[in-house]
């Protein structure tokens, strides 16, 4: 079947919350072993479609295939990485424990976590660069070091597909790199990664795919059939040349910050 | 003193005053411990729709069996309370409404109803009637040693789920979604974390009254969230704080007539959480206001160091010493500690006083301004 050369397949998704759709007969296919970045504008849908192919939220409609079968029976092919500010960091726990959570699907019920555990939780951390930092309380984490903390959670779930849901939101530009090299590492082992992302000034030059949204599907596909002015436009609005004139100065305005 | 020791006493040999204090101790272990959940899932305003959505269930149960045996009463009040909190939850779920709301609407409902119930029950011209009124504010010294078997064994039952369960509720408390995307049933983990607070919740009804139950989910483990930063602690420390307030807090009431066990309770807990609030490390005021000082004073230091290294600088020589105006004029808002903020400098050596009374850097000091300086470039 051709369906098994895809990694994520979409058909007919459409989602709704209250009468109102969110997300309108999305269609999308993903080969694996790329790097795909959901971009568009606030509201368009964006986490909505991650949550959905995760069976977060319910769709009204449609199906999801991961590797040609549904997403319940393929969960442990799957990797996810919630938005940083969808959990309490004030939670009396520690950034080890947080990452073994990332292997309690596996442990399956009851089962408490234990030294193998603990060891594939550890070398996550260092490959995120948060070595150090094992004991340390969640609360007194940096916007970047959670997110790299989610990043390792999400390693240990040893999966072949990742979502993740603006991993580059807030962090600094040191988290910056040092994602997007991950990234590129899970990409080189065939791994497919799909990103809700932002900042359509770094599509181009971090991402191989695209899949533009905005409550209905724009367009999908690599990045230079699919990332055109056109399909922006039809995204954003017709906005998008004052759009990009302005993030190119929000950009500017933000390095200045960092700096 | 002596009297203390009597009572010290007599919770060992005599036989209500230890029922009490068994009893207490157990309410407060159990809602305690479940408590940490509740609040850490920001859930505190549910254990008190619970207790209140559980009075009807009392006076019903007693309506239909005619009994007032604990076992009969705790059953009935955690049907009740059960259905109370579903309701709550699919109200959440199904409808625009939020949970505040949700919360507020079952509580006053269920608790109204309750109160009607207990009136008309009051008027019955029946003998056995009396007593259920006690499950508003609870009566401690009403405990047999039958209701202690009881909310021991539901006790035991609780801890041994919860500890069962333990990963899966840290998990779904932590990050629902996560736990979901793993596949974890939330929903049904959810139900059954919310029927164990309603367990908790129905232990203490006999002793700490419907009306103020939820304190004793809420306010233990408010108290043990600020002296630990780990779960398994925290909820060792909640039950820890809610058996002593509900042994030292029943203990009170029962050696005053006519004082109600659950207020005094609940004020112990209180008393508990200010102490915790105040005083432990790291999250307490006091602890918070020590650091401020101590910040406070090291920028005071460091400030007029620097001064005095500037001035030092300025004038080519380190022996150059400056009168004390000088220096406050550099840091006019801070003019008025200069001379302690001095005092202290000259305590460790990084500034000297001259004889006409002038001040000047020492080498100590200027090795010291030069290590800031370069650590404040290196961030």
């Amino acid at each position: 079947m051709e369906n098994d050369k895809l990694s994520i397949e979409v058909a007919d998704l459409t989602v709704a919350y209250h009468d109102k759709p969110v997300l309108w007969d999305i269609d999308l296919s993903v080969p694996p072993g790329v790097l795909m970045a959901i971009v568009g504008p606030n509201g368009a849908g964006k986490t909505t479609l991650i949550k959905s192919i995760l069976g977060l939220v319910k769709p009204a409609a449609g199906q999801v295939l991961i590797y040609g079968k549904p997403y319940e029976e393929q969960r442990n092919l799957v990797g996810y990485v919630p938005q940083r500010g969808s959990v309490d960091w004030d939670f009396p726990t520690s950034v080890l424990d947080v990452v073994m959570m990332g292997r309690y699907r596996a442990l399956g019920w009851i089962k408490r976590p234990g030294k193998k555990e603990r060891d594939t939780a550890m070398e996550a951390l260092d490959k995120v660069g948060m070595g150090d930092f094992i004991n340390r309380q969640i609360s007194q984490l940096s916007g970047g070091q959670q997110q790299r903390v989610f990043l390792a959670r999400a390693l240990v779930q040893d999966a072949e597909i990742y979502f993740m849901d603006e991993p580059f939101q807030g962090v600094d530009a040191t988290t910056e790199r040092a994602i997007i090299t991950l990234l590129r590492e899970l990409r080189a082992e065939g791994k497919t990664v799909v990103v809700v992302h932002h900042d359509l000034q770094t599509v181009t030059e971090y991402f191989d795919w695209v899949t533009l949204i905005n409550v209905r599907r724009i367009a999908s596909g690599t990045v230079d059939e699919a990332f055109t002015e056109q399909n922006l436009r039809l995204a954003y609005g017709g906005r998008v040349a004052f759009l990009s004139h302005k993030q190119k100065q929000s950009d500017q305005v933000g390095s200045k910050q960092q700096g | 003193m002596t009297e203390i020791l009597t009572l010290l006493k007599d919770l060992f040999t005599d036989y209500t005053l230890r029922t009490v204090a068994m009893g207490s101790a157990t309410l407060g272990i159990v809602s305690g411990a479940l408590g940490c959940f509740a609040v850490l899932r920001k859930q505190s305003l549910l254990g008190d729709a619970i207790s209140h959505a559980a009075l009807p269930g009392i006076a019903l149960a007693f309506l239909f069996t005619g009994s007032k045996s604990p076992l009969i009463i705790v059953i009935g009040a955690a049907i009740i309370g059960w259905i109370g909190t579903m309701f709550i939850m699919s109200i959440v779920k199904h409808t625009r409404i939020k949970s505040d709301s949700a919360l507020g609407l079952v509580l006053s409902s269920f608790f109204g109803f309750g109160l009607v119930l207990l009136t008309f029950i009051q008027r019955m011209p029946t003998a056995n009637q009396a007593g259920l009124d006690t499950f508003l504010f609870g009566q401690a010294s009403a405990l047999l040693e039958r209701d202690i078997v009881v909310m021991g064994v539901l006790g035991l039952v609780v801890l041994a789920i919860m500890s069962l369960f333990w990963k899966e509720f840290k998990l779904i408390s932590f990050d629902p979604d996560f736990a979901a995307s793993n596949g974890f049933p939330i929903q049904k983990l959810d139900i059954l974390i919310t029927s164990l607070i309603v367990i908790a919740i129905v232990i203490g009804l006999q002793t700490v009254g419907v009306v103020l139950m939820s304190a004793m989910v809420v306010a233990p483990a408010a108290a043990a969230r600020q002296w630990t930063d780990r779960l398994s602690l925290m909820i060792i420390i909640a039950a820890f704080f809610g058996a002593l307030a509900g042994v030292s807090g029943s203990m009170i009431s029962s050696l005053t007539s006519r004082l109600p066990t659950g207020p005094t309770i609940v004020l112990c807990i209180s008393f508990l959480v200010g102490v915790s609030m105040l005083f432990a490390p790291n999250r307490g005021l006091i602890w918070n206001w020590l650091r401020r000082q101590r910040n406070r004073r090291k920028l005071q230091l460091e400030a007029v160091l620097s001064n005095l290294y500037e001035l030092a600088k300025q004038h080519g020589s380190i022996d150059r010493a400056h009168s004390k105006a000088v220096l406050e004029a550099m840091s006019p808002d801070r003019a008025e500690s200069v001379d302690s903020t001095l005092d202290e400098l000259q305590k460790r050596r990084w500034a000297r006083v001259t004889t006409n009374n002038q001040w000047a850097i020492t080498q100590k000091g200027w090795d010291e301004v030069e290590r800031f300086l370069k650590e404040s470039s290196k961030k």
